[in-house]
């Protein structure tokens, strides 16, 4: 790709604390990267490394500590502008892991799929806010007539699919899904994954999708950021990801996915990521460009090392 | 490997009394264990997978019964058993379960090394000194470090991958032929995942078990398994060898679950997907359960249920499919290129 289009989002610097007894928690330390406009681009790390609070910090849910979030060029954390505030409430909207938690169990799914709209006052009269409630119920493949039930009355992957009717009607441009279908089965998440590659299509959407499980990421994703410990290790192209894994911690996270395949199961060697494997007493890591748009967490002599095993 | 048969289940139906109406969960399973395997049981949620394996230990619900066939242990038929007394004789002692949350497989207001203890006492008559060394030789077999220690902490004290090394020595804790893994993986990260796969893989050369994983997780059947069952609507639909049921499926279902896996998915290209929801098990299903949402499924399917054909001495499946009648229907491109490179070697 050689004209590659701009950046919808741009990530600098970003450090969440959390208060803690006695101190502070440090979730997210010092994370950079952009996503560009209309691609999927994958946060992938364990539970307990910051991807969730990272996209949670973007949603400005969780207080960014320092650092900065950039919305087309804008800052949108910290003190903005009222006019600014209800543009990115519109355009940036979340999709959540569990869909039986996410809803509200005594709101008719009319309520639910309305409420930002109610809360922004877009739309002139009842007539026109039941209009957008069904067609955002026939984009994501439910009946019109399922708005004046409740959430118990459907199952996982229907309730995801009003999760993310909620979020369209808002007409977002960003949508940061926060590992939306893990809490599905099998043959429910390729229907998901499918509506949501449709929506990208049709609506020209970017998706900032949070996820543990590297092999769903590596089916929809453009480009992956692969996140421990609150600090990105590794960002590339998926594919690139995949062939070249320079940072240890990635290496260690790709071996561990199952492959349902047996064969190349049982020859599996499984890699494991230990810490004291850097030394950094003296060098300390930096975040290095190592090929085009291959950015790994590094220093000196790992960065040379890494550039050196892409050469071959 | 040695084919004998440890524990056999023979047409097995459990059903269900909910809200006054009867929900049949197994509609007729049948099931050959044998020693020294490990068996991988895979279903959707509702298929009932679950409810298959808490029926050889004795722990379905209050409102489930065992109401016909047989489940065949060391010369006893186990679906007979009604007391718990009874069940005391097996569970725990001679066939052992891991849950799928070690949050709340675990007491949490006992410690650790006592929750194991419990057991010990409990089936091996063992006490006093000798049950605390026993104790904390099974901490030290399952990979915990500093065993002593750890025995004296309570659950929430540990990491969820620690609590499920409690939860699987506490399992290992007699000696058990069987092991039933129900989801062990599923509430834990894909690192600790792998360490706990080869846990209970090491484990089980250690001591000769028996180990029946029940998951819905096809990469970690892949990983563990050397038989596979598929279950769906309460029914096994097929079973063979990992790589039969891989490389050569012959069920519609085991079709559309294998393609519609995003590892087998071709970038940028809609993912294969299953319409529709399982049949309601509150209804008598007729003909082939999954019928309804193969868009290939034949005429018969609708009207009668298929026996389970013979594809080699260790692969079945029921399938219309398999008929010398049927039409000769090829699988999913997914499942065709799958096969192509287990023909050529598997590479």
């Amino acid at each position: 790709m050689s004209d590659k289009p701009a950046e919808l989002l741009e990530v600098r610097n970003l450090r969440v604390d959390f208060p803690v007894k006695g101190g502070l928690f440090t979730a997210v330390k010092g994370v950079n990267f952009f996503i560009r406009k209309g691609e999927t681009f994958g946060l992938v790390g364990e539970s307990g490394s910051g991807k969730t609070t990272i996209g949670r910090a973007i949603v400005r849910i969780a207080h960014a500590s320092s650092g900065e979030i950039l919305f087309k060029g804008r800052r949108i954390n910290g003190r903005i502008t009222k006019e600014l505030d209800s543009e990115v409430v519109q355009k940036i909207q979340m999709i959540f892991q569990d869909p039986m938690a996410s809803l509200n169990e005594r709101a008719k799914v009319d309520y639910i799929v309305s409420e930002g709209i109610i809360n922004l006052g877009n739309y002139k009269g009842e007539a026109e806010r039941l209009a957008l409630v069904q067609k955002a119920l026939l984009e994501v493949g439910l009946l019109p007539e399922f708005a004046s039930r409740f959430p118990h009355e459907f199952s996982g992957g229907q309730r995801q699919r009003i999760g993310i009717a909620r979020s369209l009607i808002m007409e977002p441009e960003l949508v940061i899904c926060d590992e939306p279908i893990s809490a599905l089965d099998v043959s429910i998440r390729a229907q998901v994954l499918n509506l949501m590659s449709e929506l990208q299509r049709s609506k020209g959407l970017t998706y900032l999708f949070i996820a543990h499980d590297l092999s769903v990421v590596r089916f929809i994703t453009d480009r992956i950021a692969v996140i421990n410990k609150g600090e990105l290790v590794e960002l590339a192209e998926t594919e690139e990801l995949f062939a070249h894994p320079l940072h240890p911690y990635t290496r260690a996270l790709l071996s561990a996915i199952p492959v349902p395949d047996p064969i190349q199961e049982r020859k599996k060697k499984l890699i494991i990521y230990d810490p004291a494997c850097h030394d950094y007493a003296k060098d300390k890591p930096a975040w290095t460009e190592i090929s085009d748009g291959h950015f790994v967490l590094a220093n000196g002599a790992e960065a040379a090392e890494y550039r050196r095993v892409l050469a071959r | 490997m040695k084919e004998e048969t440890i524990l056999s289940v023979r047409d097995l139906v459990v059903k269900f009394e909910l809200r006054g109406r009867s929900l049949t969960a197994i509609r007729g399973a049948s099931l050959d264990l044998h020693e020294g395997e490990t068996l991988a049981i895979v279903g959707e949620s509702g298929s009932g997978k679950s409810v298959f394996t808490k029926t050889f230990i004795g722990m379905l619900d209050q409102n489930g019964r065992v109401q016909s066939g047989s489940i065949d242990f060391e010369g006893v038929d186990l679906a007979r058993y009604s007391t718990e007394e009874e069940w005391l004789r097996i569970r725990g002692k001679k066939i052992s379960m891991v849950f799928q949350d070690p949050m709340t497989a675990l007491n949490p207001l006992r410690r650790v090394g006592m929750q194991i203890q419990e057991v010990i006492e409990m089936h091996q008559g063992m006490s006093g000194k000798q049950a605390e060394h026993a104790v904390v030789d099974m901490l030290d077999r399952v990979g915990i470090p500093d065993p002593a220690m750890r025995a004296r902490q309570y659950p929430h004290e540990f990491s969820g991958g620690m609590r499920q090394r409690v939860v699987i020595a506490i399992a290992m804790a007699c000696k058990p032929r069987i092991l039933i893994c129900d989801e062990p993986t599923t509430a834990l990260d894909v690192t600790i995942q792998a360490q706990i796969l080869q846990l209970i893989k090491s484990l089980q050369n250690d001591f000769g078990f028996t180990t029946v994983y029940i998951t819905h997780d096809l990469g970690v059947v892949a990983n563990v398994a050397d038989r596979v069952a598929v279950m769906y609507a309460g029914q096994i639909v097929e079973s063979g060898s990992a790589e039969e049921v891989f490389y050569d499926p012959r069920h519609p279902y085991t079709w559309a679950l294998l393609s519609s896996l995003p590892q087998l998915g071709v970038k940028g290209k809609p993912l294969f997907s299953i319409s529709g929801t399982p049949p309601n098990l509150f209804n008598e299903v007729k003909g082939d359960a999954f019928a309804p949402r193969n868009p290939r499924a034949l005429k018969i399917d609708f009207e009668l249920q298929p026996p389970m054909f013979q594809v080699s001495p260790t692969h079945s499946a029921a399938t219309w499919l398999l008929d010398p009648r049927a039409p000769a229907l090829e699988p999913p491109a997914a499942i065709q290129s799958m096969r192509a490179k287990y023909a050529g070697g598997g590479k």
